[in-house]
């Protein structure tokens, strides 16, 4: 090793990023209701005790309610923007991209207390629809940044060949495009998927009397006694995180295999 | 048959493009044949790319008219013109098979499986692929794409194949192969041919005629031989192959011939069909190729004229040997080419010589 210095950088920094996560799961089971060491011993209460808290089932329901509407919406329009933007030239095109991706670098303080205005303004009354507004305003960007790096590396004389070969410019979008960009969408997803389940300032701001997962996990540590609960339920996110990128990281391979593409090592 | 006798196939009147303010097709006018293996030639950003790309539809044109088997194409979008294209890239879908990328125009004619195996089968019979259908499209060799995308192509019978720069991405040897093999394919199906080539040599050995492009212009339309033998410019004649310039004095002979006085070689007679780009004055100028010149070694006499000289250069290529040789008289040296033939040893730079050329062989340039 030439240097050694930066191979110890490198494993503290890994250490200090992932070993929050690694208590998780250890306090999950630990025999009492105070989150400190030494572990006295082992239970599966807390998750029994996550399992029969109804509030808890109905949050969970709310958020991926929610997180599945706002990364199905915002990847559909951003399938629309990449392709527009990747395709064609239009006057005001970089002026209406800038638009688009500024939620990305607004703070997000500002961009739900400027909604909830608008919104009690109009009148509108606050549910899980006015959350996936929000949310569909902070997904689209990442969206649309995903899906034009995808749409930017198809060779287009592809789709000029499909043309040429008999088929209709939307078939050719079905045929020829949708299958190559694919791995961009699950991406865009997958992407949008998270950001909205574990956003908090809009869902609370916007929400009303709906609570989501990230809010309801707020309001729990309130109450000493339930915090180890939400241990256990953080133990059962991460795992259900890893299994989800599994299954990603599975089906992005496979595409590159199957089209030969060069492996460009991460997910995104 | 001839190809002059053939009927026409494409046609193009006056047709212009502009991008913008750029003027990248100034006015084409040319007949393509049925039948016929032509070239659009030229350099990079000639416009030849354009021209091809507006048959195929993938590019409106600003004014003029393209006729495609008598039927005018302005309205016709790519996927209804008798025309299919092989790509520079090849273009071949990564996610698809062999079988299912030549299949891929069939789609629409809802076919049974059979015929559909079968088509599929004769198209990669014919370009050398039978049993690599079911291979993925992404594993092939370069040569490999190339006939996958020659056989998507043609499964649909097209009246017109458009190639744009098929061979480009080929190294030399493939690429004389393919060469020699799409010579061969066009004879067989016999369906008009249109290939785009920034490389002369490729335009020569295939082509049945050739149109040279410079900035948006058809410079020349020949066959290989009349454009290579007669070229009508200096820019034509440099473009394709080597030929050397000498400056002259011409004075018409009334006839249509030339009477040329060139620097160092003295007085001769050019005749009407040696001056394609006719011109008399001062400052024009004859060219002649390589070949056409020849070292006189011990013993041998010139048919026509000959020059003195000395040799100032020796490039040596196996089968032939160019040199450059200062002829006495005569300001710039000449490049001169001579087959190695046993008997006839490759000379060393600096070796006083005698060069035959003869005046019939002489080109007389603006």
């Amino acid at each position: 090793m030439k240097f050694p210095a930066l191979k110890t950088y490198a494993v503290v920094y890994l250490i200090f990023l992932y070993a929050p996560i690694v208590l998780l799961p250890l306090f999950a089971f630990n025999n009492s209701k105070v989150i400190a060491f030494p572990l006295s011993g082992f239970t599966t209460e807390w998750f029994q005790m996550m399992w029969n808290d109804t509030q808890l089932f109905k949050a969970v329901k709310n958020s991926l309610i929610i997180a599945v509407s706002s990364s199905i919406l915002s990847t559909s329009l951003g399938i629309f923007a990449a392709r527009a933007t990747t395709r064609f030239n239009f006057p005001g095109k970089a002026g209406i991209l800038g638009l688009i991706m500024l939620p990305m670098v607004l703070p997000e303080m500002i961009v739900s207390m400027s909604l909830l205005v608008v919104l009690l303004t109009l009148n509108v009354p606050l549910s899980i629809l006015t959350i996936i507004m929000g949310h569909l305003l902070i997904c689209t960007p990442f969206a649309v940044a995903i899906l034009s790096s995808a749409f930017q590396s198809l060779d287009r004389s592809l789709e000029e060949a499909a043309y040429d070969l008999g088929e209709t410019p939307a078939s050719t979008f079905r045929l020829i495009v949708l299958p190559l960009v694919m791995p961009g969408i699950i991406s865009s997803l997958l992407i949008c998927f998270t950001i909205s389940l574990d956003e908090f300032i809009i869902a609370y701001f916007l929400g009303g009397n709906q609570t989501v997962l990230s809010v309801y996990i707020y309001g729990q540590f309130r109450f000493p006694a339930r915090v180890p609960a939400i241990m256990a339920l953080g133990t059962v996110l991460v795992c259900l995180s890893i299994c989800l990128l599994s299954i990603a990281e599975f089906y992005r391979r496979r595409g590159i295999a199957r089209t030969g593409a060069k492996d460009t090592g991460g997910f995104l | 048959m001839t190809v002059s006798d053939k009927p026409t196939m494409i046609e193009f009147r006056d047709v212009q493009k502009y991008y913008g303010d750029y003027h990248a097709l100034r006015g084409i006018n040319a007949t393509i044949k049925a039948g016929e293996f032509f070239s659009l030639l030229g350099p990079s950003g000639c416009g030849k790319t354009t021209l091809l790309r507006t048959i195929a539809g993938f590019e409106d044109i600003s004014s003029g008219a393209i006729l495609i088997d008598g039927k005018d194409a302005a309205h016709i979008p790519p996927n209804k013109r008798p025309t299919n294209m092989v790509f520079q890239s090849y273009a071949i879908f990564p996610h698809l098979t062999v079988e299912q990328n030549v299949g891929f125009g069939l789609r629409r004619e809802s076919l049974s499986k059979d015929e559909l195996g079968r088509r599929v089968g004769e198209a990669l019979d014919m370009v050398g692929l039978s049993g690599y259908g079911k291979r993925a499209a992404h594993a092939l060799s370069g040569g490999q794409r190339q006939r996958v995308a020659l056989a998507r192509a043609l499964i649909l019978k097209p009246k017109v194949l458009l190639l744009d720069e098929p061979l480009s991405a080929l190294d030399k040897k493939l690429r004389e192969n393919m060469q020699v093999e799409l010579i061969k394919l066009q004879r067989q199906v016999g369906i008009t041919f249109i290939l785009v080539t920034h490389d002369q040599e490729e335009a020569l050995v295939m082509s049945d005629r050739i149109a040279v492009m410079f900035e948006g212009q058809i410079a020349q339309l020949d066959d290989p031989e009349t454009l290579y033998r007669r070229p009508k410019s200096r820019q034509v004649a440099d473009f394709i192959g080597t030929m050397n310039f000498l400056p002259a004095t011409a004075h018409s002979t009334g006839d249509g011939g030339f009477d040329v006085d060139v620097a160092g070689l003295g007085q001769c007679h050019i005749p009407a069909e040696q001056a394609p780009g006719a011109a008399t004055g001062n400052g024009v100028s004859v060219g002649f190729r390589p070949e056409t010149l020849t070292i006189l070694y011990e013993g041998q006499t010139a048919t026509d004229r000959e020059t003195p000289g000395t040799i100032e250069e020796v490039v040596y290529y196996g089968d032939m040997t160019y040199y450059d040789v200062k002829l006495d008289g005569v300001s710039a040296p000449v490049r001169l080419s001579m087959r190695n033939v046993p008997g006839r040893p490759v000379l060393d730079i600096g070796t006083r010589t005698r060069v035959a050329w003869s005046p019939s062989a002489l080109v007389l340039f603006r």
